[in-house]
C-alpha cells in the first residue's frame, strides 16, 4: 500500500496521467456539445485498436514510427537540445533507405540491412550537422532543424525526379523486394497488417536508450551537458562533442523511421510538398514521456492507438476523428503546464496527507 | 531635524532567506541632499537592503519610511512612483534600443496611438543638459560606452521624476576616467537636491564624495559615522571587523619546490582590456598562498587562466614545471591540478545529478569507473559512500539529489571529490562563500591539512579573515596586477584593505 501511496505522491508519474484523464474528458465533453455519444465513440476507438488481428497489427505500425521520433527527439531533449528537425532526418533516412532499395541488387536480408543502415547513417549525418553548427558556431538548432527539414524534404525531391522517378505519378520507382522489412507470415497471419521488423528494432532502441543513458560513460556525459553544461565544462568534459554525438544518435532514431516507412509500409516515396510530421508527434512523444525510455514506450503506444483508433471513432459512433488530435493536444497542454494538473492534484494529496 | 529633512528611513529592517539572516534589524537614515554611503564586504547585506528598499524583496520584519511618511515596498514600480530610482550594478538595457527608447521603456508617452519618441528624447535631452551628462538620445545602447550605458541608467530614474538615488557598486565596471566623470555627475545631482545612496566597498570613492558613511557587517549595522571626522583606516577596520575568535590552528609552513608557476600572464578580458596584465607569482609545495582582493580584479580570469578555461594570452603557466598553458581544462586537470569553484552551482556541481554521479564528474572516464564505455555504478558507489564518510558529508544517501542538500554538505562533496583526485595543486576560489561558521572551519582545516601534505594551494578570497587566517603568503591583486606580497604575521587588516582598494601605502597613483 505504502509504495502505490509513493507513486502518488511523485508528481513526474502522475502528471501524466493526470493529464490524460483530464485530456480525455474534456474530449468527452466536446463531443457532448457536438450532440455525440463519448462512451459510444470512446468505445469504438477501443473496439478499432483491439477489434482484429489486422487493426491490432496496423495499430502497431503506427506506434513504432512514434517510438522512434519520440526517442529522437528525447535523447536531443536530455542534452538540453530541442530537435524539430527529426521531420528532415525522417526524410533522410528514406531517402538513403530508397537509394540502397532501388539502385542495389543484393541478397535477400543484406540487402534490407544495408538500406536500413544507409539510411540510419544519412538521418544521422543530418543530425550531426545541426549538433555540429550549434557546438562550433552557437547557432540556435531550432533556427537550423527547420531550415534543414526544408533542405532534406528538396533535395529527396530532386534526387527522386532525377534518377528514380516512377513514370507518370508524383512518386519514386519501388524498392526490390529483397530490400523489404515486411514480415510476410507474421503479415498473413494479421490479415495483411503492415507489419515489419521496424517494431523489434525500436524496441531495441528503446532498450539502447536506457542503457546508453544511465549505464554508460557516454550517456553520464550527455547528461551532465543537459543538465548543467557550465559544470560539464569545467569538469573537463568537451560539451561539443557531446552536442555533435547526441545529435548523431538522435539523427539516426529519425533516419530510421524513414527507413521502417519506405522499406516495410510504403516500399517508394511520394513526392509531397510538406514532411510527414512524425518528428512533431515525437515532440509529443517525448514531452509525454518525460523524455525516459519507458515514457517514450507507454506515451508512442498511447498516441499511436488514438490516432490509428480515431478512424474506428467516426465509423462506430459518426464521430469525427479530429476530436482524438483535439484530446491528445488537451494532453500535451496538460503535461506542458503542470501547474494546472498539480492544482486538481493538491486537494487529493492534501487528503492522503491526513490519511497518512 | 525635522521630519521632511528625512528622505529615506529604514528602521529595524530584518530579512532572512531559508533560515539565513542577510539582514538584521538595520537602521538607516538618508538626508535630504546628501551622498550616503553604504560599505561592507561582498555579501554583508548591502544589495540586500537595497533591493528591500527597491522593492524586489519585503523585509520580514521592519519599516521603510519615505519622506517621514511609513509605505509597504511591495514592488519596484511602487518604489518609483514614491520617487526612488536604482542604478543596477549590471545594467538592465535593450542593447538594439537607442537611449530614448530605452528610457521611455514601460512607460511610454502616446501620442494617439503612436509613440511620442520625439518629445521623449527632447526631455531626455533636457536632462542630459541639465545635469550635464553628454548623452545622444538617438544612440543605440550597443553602440555607446559602458560609462554613458550607466548614464542612461541614471536618467532613466531621473526621467521616472526619482529624488533617491541609489547606486549600486556603480564603479565596479568603469575605467577610472569614466569613475571620476560619475563622481562629478553624483556631486551635480546631489546639488541639484537629489538624494543618494552609494553601495561600495571602495574607501576611496566614500572618502571623496560621501557626506556619511554606514557600515554594515554580516548583515548588521556596525556605526553610522560622518565621512568628514573619520579616515580610511577606520573605515577598513570596521567593514573588515576584528579577527574572530577561532583562529584555525596550523604549524608553520615548510615550502618547498615551486609546484604552480605564473610567469609574466596576460589574459584579456571584455572589451581587449586586460583584465590580467603581465603578472607572475609561484605557490610552492607545502604553502598556502592567498590571493587578496575586491572582487573584479581580475580573480576570475586568473583561475580561468589557470584551470583552462579561459584563452591565455601571452604568458606561460607551469605546473610541476611542465607547460600548461592554453591547454583543455582535463588535460590540466589529469596533470594535477583540483579546482575549487567560486560558483559551485554552476561549476562546481550538477544539482541534480545525485551524489554518487557528482563524485565522479572529473573522473568518470578513469578505468576503475569507466569499463568499456560502461559505468561502474558499484565501484562508484563505493567511492562515493567512503567520501561522504570521509568527510563527514551530511547527506539522506549517495543517491540523494545534491539540489536538495545544504551549502555546506554540498561543498564538502566538491571537496571531497577534488581531495580525492590527490592533486599537486589545489585551487580554491572562495571556498566558503555562503557557508555557516562550522563549514568554514571544515573547509579551513582541509585546505591546511593539503599543505601539509605536500601541496601547493591556492586561496583566492575576498575575505580578509580568510586569507589572514589561512594563507602562509599574502599577494594583493588589484587591477590585474600584484600590487603587494606580505604575511599574515606582518600585515593586518587594515593594512590589507588599503592594499586591496589601491591605497598602496606611499603610492597613491596606483589606479
Amino acid at each position: 500500500m505504502n509504495k502505490v501511496m509513493s507513486i502518488f505522491k511523485n508528481t513526474a508519474v502522475v502528471t501524466p496521467f493526470v493529464a490524460i484523464i483530464i485530456g480525455l474528458l474534456l474530449g468527452a465533453i466536446i463531443m457532448l456539445i457536438g450532440g455525440y455519444d463519448p462512451i459510444l465513440a470512446y468505445e469504438s476507438l477501443i473496439i478499432k485498436i483491439f477489434g482484429s488481428s489486422y487493426d491490432f497489427g496496423e495499430a502497431l505500425r503506427t506506434i513504432v514510427p512514434l517510438i522512434m521520433s519520440g526517442l529522437a527527439v528525447a535523447i536531443a531533449f536530455r542534452s538540453g537540445m530541442f530537435n524539430i528537425g527529426v521531420d528532415g532526418q525522417i526524410i533522410m533516412g528514406s531517402l538513403g533507405a530508397l537509394i540502397v532499395g532501388t539502385q542495389l541488387s543484393l541478397p535477400p536480408l543484406l540487402h534490407a540491412l544495408t538500406a536500413i543502415i544507409f539510411g540510419a547513417l544519412l538521418g544521422g549525418m543530418w543530425g550531426a550537422l545541426v549538433g555540429y553548427i550549434k557546438a562550433k558556431r552557437g547557432i540556435n538548432e531550432v533556427i537550423t532543424c527547420i531550415m534543414l527539414n526544408f533542405i532534406a524534404l528538396y533535395i529527396s525531391h530532386i534526387v527522386i525526379r532525377t534518377y528514380m522517378p516512377q513514370a507518370g505519378t508524383q512518386r519514386s520507382e519501388m524498392i526490390h523486394s529483397s530490400a523489404s522489412i515486411q514480415i510476410g507470415w507474421l503479415s498473413e497471419l494479421m490479415g495483411g497488417a503492415r507489419i515489419h521488423w521496424g517494431f523489434l528494432i525500436a524496441i531495441l532502441a528503446v532498450i539502447f536508450y536506457h542503457i546508453y543513458l544511465n549505464k554508460t560513460k557516454w550517456g553520464y556525459e550527455l547528461r551532465a551537458v543537459g543538465l548543467n553544461p557550465h559544470a560539464a565544462k569545467y569538469a573537463g568534459m568537451k560539451v561539443p562533442n557531446v552536442m555533435v554525438r547526441t545529435m548523431f544518435i538522435s539523427g539516426v532514431f529519425g533516419g530510421l523511421v524513414g527507413t521502417f516507412e519506405v522499406l516495410g509500409v510504403f516500399k517508394y516515396i511520394a513526392i509531397n510538398s510538406v514532411t510527414s510530421g512524425l518528428g512533431f508527434d515525437g515532440i509529443a512523444v517525448s514531452l509525454l514521456g518525460g523524455n525516459t525510455a519507458l515514457g517514450v514506450l507507454l506515451s508512442a503506444a498511447l498516441i499511436g492507438g488514438l490516432t490509428y483508433g480515431s478512424q474506428g471513432m467516426s465509423f462506430g459512433a459518426e464521430v469525427p476523428g479530429e476530436i482524438i488530435r483535439m484530446v491528445i493536444a488537451f494532453i500535451i497542454f496538460f503535461v506542458a503546464a503542470p501547474g494546472i494538473v498539480r492544482l486538481f492534484l493538491k486537494p487529493l494529496q492534501q487528503k492522503l496527507k491526513k490519511k497518512v | 531635524m525635522t521630519k521632511a529633512d528625512i528622505a529615506l528611513e529604514l528602521k529595524g529592517i530584518t530579512k532572512r532567506f531559508s533560515g539565513v539572516v542577510a539582514n538584521d534589524s538595520i537602521s538607516f537614515q538618508l538626508k535630504r541632499g546628501e551622498i550616503h554611503a553604504l560599505l561592507g564586504e561582498n555579501g554583508a547585506g548591502k544589495s540586500t537592503l537595497m533591493s528591500i528598499v527597491f522593492g524586489l524583496y519585503q523585509p520580514d520584519e521592519g519599516e521603510i519610511y519615505v519622506n517621514g511618511n511609513p509605505v509597504w515596498m511591495d514592488s519596484p514600480n511602487k518604489a518609483i512612483d514614491l520617487g526612488i530610482g536604482m542604478v543596477h550594478q549590471h545594467f538592465k538595457l535593450v542593447e538594439p534600443f537607442t537611449v530614448t527608447e530605452n528610457i521611455i521603456l514601460g512607460m511610454e508617452p502616446k501620442k494617439g496611438v503612436r509613440i511620442d519618441i520625439k518629445g521623449a528624447s527632447r526631455k531626455v535631452k533636457e536632462l542630459s543638459e541639465q545635469y550635464k551628462l553628454d548623452v545622444d538620445p538617438m544612440a543605440t545602447i550597443e553602440s555607446i560606452s559602458v560609462g554613458m550605458q550607466q548614464r542612461v541608467e541614471i536618467i532613466k530614474t531621473l526621467y521616472r521624476g526619482a529624488d533617491i538615488l541609489i547606486f549600486d557598486e556603480p564603479t565596479a565596471v568603469l575605467t577610472p576616467q569614466e569613475i571620476s566623470e560619475l563622481l562629478e555627475i553624483m556631486k551635480r545631482l546631489v546639488a541639484e537636491g537629489k538624494s543618494i545612496v552609494l553601495i561600495t566597498h571602495k574607501l576611496k570613492e566614500i572618502m571623496e564624495i560621501a557626506d556619511s558613511c554606514t557600515i554594515i557587517r554580516r548583515g548588521k549595522v556596525i556605526e553610522t559615522v560622518e565621512v568628514a571626522k573619520t579616515n580610511p583606516q577606520q573605515l577598513a577596520e570596521k567593514m573588515v571587523g576584528k579577527a574572530v575568535n577561532f583562529k584555525t590552528e596550523k604549524q608553520k609552513a615548510k615550502p618547498q619546490e615551486a609546484l604552480l608557476e605564473v610567469n609574466d600572464l596576460v589574459v584579456k578580458g571584455a572589451g581587449g582590456t586586460h583584465a590580467i596584465d603581465k603578472l607572475s607569482f609561484s605557490v610552492r609545495a607545502g604553502e598556502i598562498v592567498g590571493i587578496a582582493g575586491v572582487d573584479g580584479n581580475g580573480q576570475t580570469e586568473l583561475i580561468e587562466a589557470i584551470t583552462g578555461m579561459c584563452t591565455i594570452h601571452s604568458g606561460e603557466i607551469l605546473l610541476k614545471g611542465k607547460r600548461i598553458t592554453n591547454q583543455s581544462p582535463r588535460m590540466i586537470s589529469e596533470s594535477g591540478m583540483s579546482h575549487i569553484p567560486q560558483d559551485r552551482h554552476k561549476h562546481g556541481l550538477v544539482l541534480d545529478f545525485t551524489v554518487s554521479e557528482n563524485t565522479v564528474l572529473q573522473t568518470y572516464y578513469h578505468p576503475e569507473i569507466n569499463q568499456h564505455g560502461f559505468i561502474n555504478t558499484k565501484a562508484r558507489d563505493a567511492m562515493a559512500t567512503r567520501l561522504v564518510q570521509e568527510f563527514d558529508v551530511r547527506t539522506s544517501g549517495i543517491d540523494a539529489k545534491v539540489r536538495s542538500m545544504s551549502g555546506g554538505n554540498q561543498q564538502k562533496v566538491i571537496i571531497a571529490r577534488e581531495i580525492d583526485k590527490n592533486p599537486q595543486v589545489m585551487i580554491a576560489a572562495q571556498p566558503t562563500r555562503g557557508l555557516d561558521v562550522g563549514a568554514i572551519e571544515f573547509v579551513h582545516q582541509q585546505l591546511i591539512a593539503q599543505r601539509d601534505q605536500g601541496k601547493a594551494v591556492l586561496l583566492v578570497s575576498f575575505e580578509l579573515e580568510e586569507i589572514l587566517n589561512v594563507a602562509d603568503r599574502i599577494l594583493v591583486l588589484f587591477g590585474g596586477q600584484i600590487v603587494g606580497e606580505t604575511t599574515p604575521e606582518t600585515t593586518n587588516d587594515q593594512e590589507l584593505g588599503l592594499m586591496m582598494a589601491g591605497k598602496h601605502e606611499g603610492n597613491d597613483s596606483n589606479e
